[in-house]
């Protein structure tokens, strides 16, 4: 069964990206492809990516079937969705362990959900 | 009654939580296993009398449900997929039940579904005694103190997300057992509380949570017999149920533990409490069931002694808020000291819980008046009895503390 692991970073998470000090941004982004091969490995690797800033983000709204296009993130939160990655896995505890390994930071959590599954397919 | 419906009934009791078990576990799909396993005992209601009881009542009962299960899973187009998977699943199952005399419990997988994390903690007590124990959901409302509607809403979303988030069927292994097995605790352990705060059974619709209970604490033991935790709550339990009837007197009225007439104490649940704290003590790890029982094992003390062991209950109690710092076991930790030594140490101690979160604790109010009677602080005390009052669920014992305040 298919779970996605969406990882929800701080402003702290996002800046340390492209942080001027090149231990705080080698510290960033040692962990991920570690982290992305020990999945590949252990054969549960689906998919997955890394967001950009959400500052980036660019949000599509119809109202009356007019098209609004607005600068930004859809939802105004503190944290905010920096990736995710899609595993395959028998239950949700196996997919909780694996979201336990994902790299830690200050404040990053972590949402596990399952994938959906289109009527009339396999699961 | 006729000799078929009451098979039926015994059969409802005695084995819809190990059916209920046997197939959710392999269908993963408790709200469908429950349906089909209901039609199947409606099933028999209807055939049983016409045809007489099965040889095997369990094993008719589960081709029932089989049968309902897979007309289900064909319905739905969706799923056909999960035909065959269930006939060869409930192949296994027909040929357990035929060739073993007693079908195989599996209920403990389905206790620590109920108790998993990914389930609202408020949902768990309720779901477990709806699976395992068969309860429906507006006994458990009224148990619960809440809607009926809402409770079903509550347990279907419940069951929604152990299919939908694939929730395995098995019992933790060791590193997620404590977490787990903790959860599973609290859960009996609500269950008895709900039954125990209708002393008096004055309340049929909580008649028997109690001893259902129970049932559920000597289930797990039966599972983790070395496990000294389940022990403790098993002694908890028993020690609390020995007092039952004496916690009443003729008149109905409330009487305190230690006014309590001994002799109406029930000797053999508390030898079968002590026997499990005994067991829980080979294990050499102290916990929070463990703690509590204890404490009722020196009150239980005094059928014997003729007195109580006060010294011996604070410590136990100074150990309880060290392991679980509620606030029950602050309270019960400032009576406790209060009958040691003095009323002024047991207020210093009782000062000490932060107010917020006695806003709405009936027992701290009523220690705390009892306290300041004591003290000679009768406005105080007065004042502190009329929020205990007021807070008080149980019209016994509300009318026991209003005696108590007017003694003031």
């Amino acid at each position: 069964m298919n779970y996605s692991i969406l990882i929800y970073e701080t402003a702290a998470d996002f800046a340390a990206r492209t942080d001027p000090d090149p231990k705080q941004r080698e510290a960033y982004w040692a962990a991920w492809p570690v982290y992305a091969n020990a999945l590949r490995e252990a054969g549960v690797f689906v998919g997955g990516a890394g967001l950009q800033r959400p500052e980036t983000a660019t949000t599509l709204r119809f109202r009356d079937g007019q098209r609004l296009v607005q600068d930004g993130p859809y939802a105004d939160t503190k944290e905010q969705l920096g990736g995710f990655f899609i595993i395959d896995v028998p239950d949700l505890d196996t997919a909780l362990a694996w979201a336990a390994r994902v790299p830690r930071a200050p404040g990053r959590s972590f949402e596990v959900r399952p994938n959906l599954v289109p009527p009339g397919a396999a699961p | 009654m006729t000799s078929a419906r009451r098979a039926v009934e015994q059969a409802a009791r005695e084995s819809w939580g190990r059916l209920l078990a046997f197939l959710a576990a392999r269908t993963r799909d408790l709200a469908a296993a429950e349906d089909a396993l209901a039609d199947a005992y409606a099933a028999a209601l209807e055939t049983w009398p016409q045809r007489g009881v099965p040889e095997k009542p369990e094993a008719w009962l589960l081709t029932a449900a089989r049968r309902r299960l897979i007309d289900g899973a064909r319905h739905a187009r969706v799923q056909a997929d999960a035909v065959p998977a269930l006939l060869a699943l409930t192949n296994e199952a027909q040929e357990m039940v035929l060739t073993e005399d007693r079908f195989p419990d599996e209920r403990l997988r389905l206790l620590f579904v109920c108790a998993h994390p990914a389930i609202a903690a408020a949902v768990r007590t309720p779901l477990m005694l709806q699976v395992v124990l068969g309860l429906d959901a507006a006994r458990i409302a009224s148990a619960m103190l809440v809607q009926p509607a809402a409770m079903g809403q509550r347990l279907s979303r419940a069951k929604a997300k152990i299919r939908d988030a694939g929730i395995a069927f098995e019992v933790p292994d060791t590193a997620a057992l404590p977490e787990r097995l903790d959860a599973v605790l609290e859960a009996i352990y609500a269950a008895y509380g709900s039954g125990w705060d209708d002393p008096a059974g004055a309340d049929p619709r909580r008649d028997g949570l109690a001893a259902e209970a129970l049932d559920l604490g000597r289930l797990l033991l039966r599972w983790l017999p070395a496990e000294p935790e389940a022990h403790g709550l098993l002694a908890l339990m028993l020690h609390c149920e020995a007092r039952r009837s004496a916690r009443r007197n003729a008149a109905g009225a409330y009487v305190p533990l230690q006014e309590q007439d001994t002799t109406r104490w029930s000797r053999g649940l508390i030898a079968e409490a002590e026997r499990h704290l005994g067991g829980a003590a080979r294990a050499g790890v102290m916990g929070r069931f463990q703690l509590e029982a204890a404490i009722q094992s020196v009150h239980a003390q005094r059928a014997v002694s003729g007195r109580t062991d006060w010294e011996a209950i604070a410590l136990l109690y100074a150990g309880l808020v060290r392991f679980a710092p509620t606030v029950g076991a602050q309270v019960g930790h400032a009576a406790a000291l209060a009958e040691a030594r003095d009323a002024a140490a047991g207020w210093a101690q009782l000062q000490a819980i932060p107010a917020a979160a006695v806003a709405g604790y009936q027992p701290y109010w009523a220690v705390a008046a009892h306290l300041l009677a004591r003290l000679a602080r009768r406005a105080e005390a007065q004042a502190a009895y009329a929020r205990a009052i007021g807070l008080c669920e149980d019209p016994a014992l509300r009318a026991f503390l209003a005696a108590q305040a007017r003694a003031v």
